[in-house]
């Protein structure tokens, strides 16, 4: 092993029954730098962590640390945690219902009674040090999903390790937050500590990394220093292809307004969103603009009914409906892929068969259900049509990467044939290959005359798709922009309550 | 790379087949009843005491007496798949319709022997009242977001005092040869008709699978209530749906347990039935936490219960201890079909397989 090096995996290789996910992989991290690992989904990162911090066996390869001699067998997550390997998952796995200081400390090994008010002492002087806006005595299920982020990295950093392992922790954050996190990369970095950071985010890798390693199909394409490579070749690395340059580009072009498809006024639901008036054309595609909170997701929701609608009137098509539950909105074509792919989105155990034709069936009826021949040609025909990539129909969801669930989603509701399809954050923590795939097919589907309404938090992504933004405020509607208003400019001056446009202003 | 194929196939069997750990079981017990007294298989053809032929045999007692735990598994196992929980007053609810089925068959005089009510007419209230039952555990279940097993603890606790009351503590008995038909033989059939009704219902349950997408809005109800819910399902209306049919399959076992004893013993009748029910969902290999399901492997899984216990009484273990051993036997059972020793045998088999393969390509 080389001098400064932490870590070094030689030769991982691992497969599931027939699928190989890692082929003699080689990967290594020096002490005080943070190493991007990149790669498309089912390129194997997550296989490769996971073999680090011991949640998965390897079948071949071997694993060396700093002033060990030999190579490590890391069996269990606690054993990866001694050696000093902490990770923090995307999906944060701790407990709601507990404290935050009770899950800053829970699970680590201590003798003998455990002093509350320590331990509360303990996690406010962390919590203040590395800025997180958060008390220690409060349910974690009561912060934003940033706060629990940041607090799931607060808990490992705590435990001193040498090797710290963020699982794309930046994919649910704000720019500040972002901000901040890196700030305390920074800080842990200079520190010593070596940190692998998993992210889709190119922007991050040459914001906050020092290298880079790309992975393809389960094999390492290269390890780069990230001044030698360029955006552009280092996706083209992740690809396996060159990438045209800007694939979408079209929100310029002025196209004329289809009739009014869904016209809604003084919508109001549970979830604390100021009454909104919204009107959706055929064949466009519309956006819901704003920060992280700023009460976008809860728009649409309130549209398909998702959480508890208290108010409004509703005119689709020319004739005045009720949208109370989701299964209203859906006998009105409306179509709604949630942000959180994994609680409300697929059913894990169940085959992507299954996945695919449940939103169908139900608007079939119960005595109507489909037969299996009927199920296996719906699957088929959108496993290829959307490029799914999965072992066969009968694979439960929840094998399936991150990009392909979503395009079972995506393909669960095309099969309604709606005709107003809400997209929330549909191209969030999954691949620029699958994130480009689904793009294009929105474009495609607005062209056939589809309404899409799509949220992304890249305002890039969102001023490439839509031709109308909404524009969120703290939980208000503050602006509408379409055509030639469409501009990074205007978008952050509306937000930001700069701009006079529509009724929001104080 | 045949015979790599061929143990990969073996290897899949094995994970996959989920259908296999009941029927190891069953094979268990096969072996160990041809060791112990090969007799036990013996069925033979004789005459009951009202001089019809009928088969007997330790065989036939395991389908007959396994009836009503078959037809109870299988409303325990659609509980379970939906509501994540298990139906804890199952035999408190066959207690309060078997004391409405006699009520209704008796009418208000006082045990006279004579059917008072056409018996078609008595089993339909009794299975309104087994509905009724598992409609108040499914709504305290789906609109109370009580946890099942707690929400069904209330009847579980005053369903047999109901029972009593419902009769005024009488112990009415029923004559009629008609009606000990459904615990016993038709005429001229030689094999008990509990058979038949277990059969029945499997059937109607295939049908219900086959012909509705109760399968399907089951499992999603059971494995994610929000996506279902933003798919246009009811989880509230599912979940009360199942217990619903959970109740009309106590209604059945009671019909089947009355007939049999033409009376009714409120304190004893279908005692701790449900825990066998809750064991075979189990040890059919289905998540007691919900979601996935297969039925025929629960229905395996409550005749295999019943074999063990027939096996113990053949064995003549003491009633008292009855249970002990049961317990013991169960608890091998369950352990052996649980996920993580599934998962720890499996990598062991593959291992195996593995070190012999290397081994063979060793040699050559």
């Amino acid at each position: 092993m080389k001098e400064n090096t932490i870590l070094e995996m030689r030769g991982i290789s691992r497969s599931f029954l027939s699928v190989k996910a890692l082929q003699n992989v080689d990967f290594t991290l020096r002490k005080g730098e943070i190493m991007a690992l990149m790669g498309e989904n089912g390129a194997g990162k997550s296989t490769l962590i996971k073999i680090l911090t011991g949640v998965y066996t390897k079948d071949s390869g071997e694993i060396y640390l700093e002033g060990r001699s030999c190579p490590v067998e890391i069996s269990s997550p606690q054993m990866a945690q001694e050696l000093g390997i902490s990770t923090v998952y995307q999906e944060i796995p701790l407990c709601p219902n507990l404290s935050v200081a009770e899950n800053i400390y829970a699970g680590r090994r201590r003798k003998g009674l455990i002093s509350w008010r320590r331990m509360n002492e303990k996690a406010k002087k962390l919590l203040t040090s590395l800025g997180i806006p958060a008390s220690p005595v409060q349910p974690l299920g009561s912060c934003s999903v940033a706060v629990q982020q940041m607090i799931a990295i607060a808990r490992a950093v705590d435990m001193e390790c040498s090797i710290l392992v963020l699982d794309e922790p930046t994919s649910s954050l704000d720019e500040k937050e972002t901000e901040r996190l890196f700030e305390l990369m920074r800080q842990l970095k200079a520190k010593g500590t070596g940190i692998i950071f998993v992210t889709h985010f190119l922007d991050q890798v040459y914001e906050v990394c020092d290298r880079v390693t790309v992975l393809r199909d389960g094999r390492l394409t290269g390890e780069y220093s990230v001044s030698d490579i360029t955006k552009v070749q280092l996706v083209a690395e992740m690809l396996g292809r060159e990438l045209s340059e800007a694939p979408v580009t079209a929100a310029a072009e002025e196209k004329p307004v289809g009739d009014v498809l869904y016209h809604g006024v003084n919508i109001r639901s549970s979830e604390n969103i100021a009454p909104f008036e919204l009107t959706v054309h055929k064949g466009e595609i519309s956006g819901f603009a704003g920060l992280l909170g700023s009460g976008r997701s809860e728009c649409v929701r309130a549209v398909f009914g998702a959480d508890k609608v208290t108010g409004g009137t509703v005119n689709m098509g020319g004739k005045a409906v009720t949208i109370r539950k989701p299964s209203d909105a859906i006998k009105q074509g409306i179509a709604y892929l949630s942000e959180d792919r994994k609680a409300e989105g697929i059913i894990g155990e169940l085959s992507v068969r299954e996945n695919i034709i449940l939103a169908l069936q139900v608007k079939k009826g119960f005595f109507r259900p489909f037969s299996k021949a009927e199920a296996e040609g719906f699957a088929a025909e959108y496993i290829k049509a959307l490029g799914i990539k999965t072992a066969s129909a009968d694979t439960p969801v929840k094998e399936l990467s991150g990009g392909n669930q979503q395009k079972v989603i995506l393909a669960r509701w095309l099969l309604t044939h709606p005709g107003y399809l809400i997209l929330d954050e549909p191209t969030r923590g999954i691949d620029i290959g699958a994130k480009a795939d689904i793009q294009r097919l929105v474009k495609k589907l607005a062209d056939d005359g589809m309404s899409v309404t799509f949220i992304s938090s890249e305002l890039e992504e969102m001023l490439s798709i839509c031709s109308r933004l909404f524009i969120m405020r703290d939980r208000k509607m503050v602006g509408e922009l379409s055509g030639s208003q469409l501009s990074e400019d205007n978008i952050m001056k509306t937000i930001a309550g700069g701009e006079r446009n529509g009724e929001g202003t104080q | 790379m045949a015979k790599e194929r061929s143990e990969r196939n073996l290897l899949s069997f094995f994970s996959g087949r989920q259908f296999l750990i009941p029927l190891a079981a069953l094979l268990a017990l096969v072996l160990f009843n041809l060791i112990v007294d090969p007799e036990f298989f013996r069925v033979t053809y004789g005459r009951n005491s009202e001089g019809y032929p009928v088969l007997s045999g330790n065989l036939v007692s395991i389908l007959d007496d396994g009836s009503e735990l078959a037809i109870l598994a299988i409303g325990m196992t659609l509980v379970t798949a939906a509501s994540g929980g298990q139906d804890v007053s199952a035999g408190a609810v066959v207690a309060i319709c078997g004391s409405v089925l006699l009520r209704v068959l008796c009418g208000t005089g006082v045990a006279s022997g004579q059917l008072q009510a056409p018996i078609i007419a008595a089993f339909l209230v009794c299975c309104l009242a087994g509905i009724l039952c598992g409609a108040f555990n499914g709504a305290l279940v789906a609109f109370f977001r009580i946890q099942p097993m707690i929400a069904t603890l209330i009847l579980f606790t005053a369903g047999r005092s109901i029972a009593a009351w419902i009769n005024n503590n009488e112990l009415l008995r029923v004559t009629d040869s008609t009606f000990a038909c459904f615990g016993g033989y038709i005429k001229g059939v030689p094999i008990p008709t509990p058979v038949f009704i277990a059969v029945i219902c499997f059937a109607a349950v295939w049908a219900l699978l086959r012909f509705t997408s109760l399968g399907l809005y089951v499992q999603s109800v059971g494995i994610s209530e929000k996506t279902s819910r933003l798919n246009g399902l009811d989880p509230r209306i599912i979940k009360v749906g199942v217990f619903v049919i959970m109740g009309f399959c106590c209604a059945v076992a009671a019909l089947i347990k009355v007939s049999r004893l033409s009376t009714i013993n409120y304190s004893v009748i279908a005692k701790d039935i449900e825990m066998d029910a809750i064991l075979a969902v189990a040890l059919g290999g289905n998540p007691l936490s919900g979601g996935k399901f297969r039925m025929s492997s629960s229905i395996l899984g409550a005749y295999v219960i019943q074999f063990l216990t027939t096996t113990l009484y053949k064995l003549d273990v003491q009633s008292d201890a009855l249970s002990a051993y049961k317990a013991a036997a169960v608890i091998l059972l369950v352990v052996l079909s649980a996920p993580a020793v599934r998962e720890k045998l499996m990598k062991l088999l593959r291992s195996v397989t593995e070190q012999k393969s290397s081994a063979d390509g060793g040699r050559i």
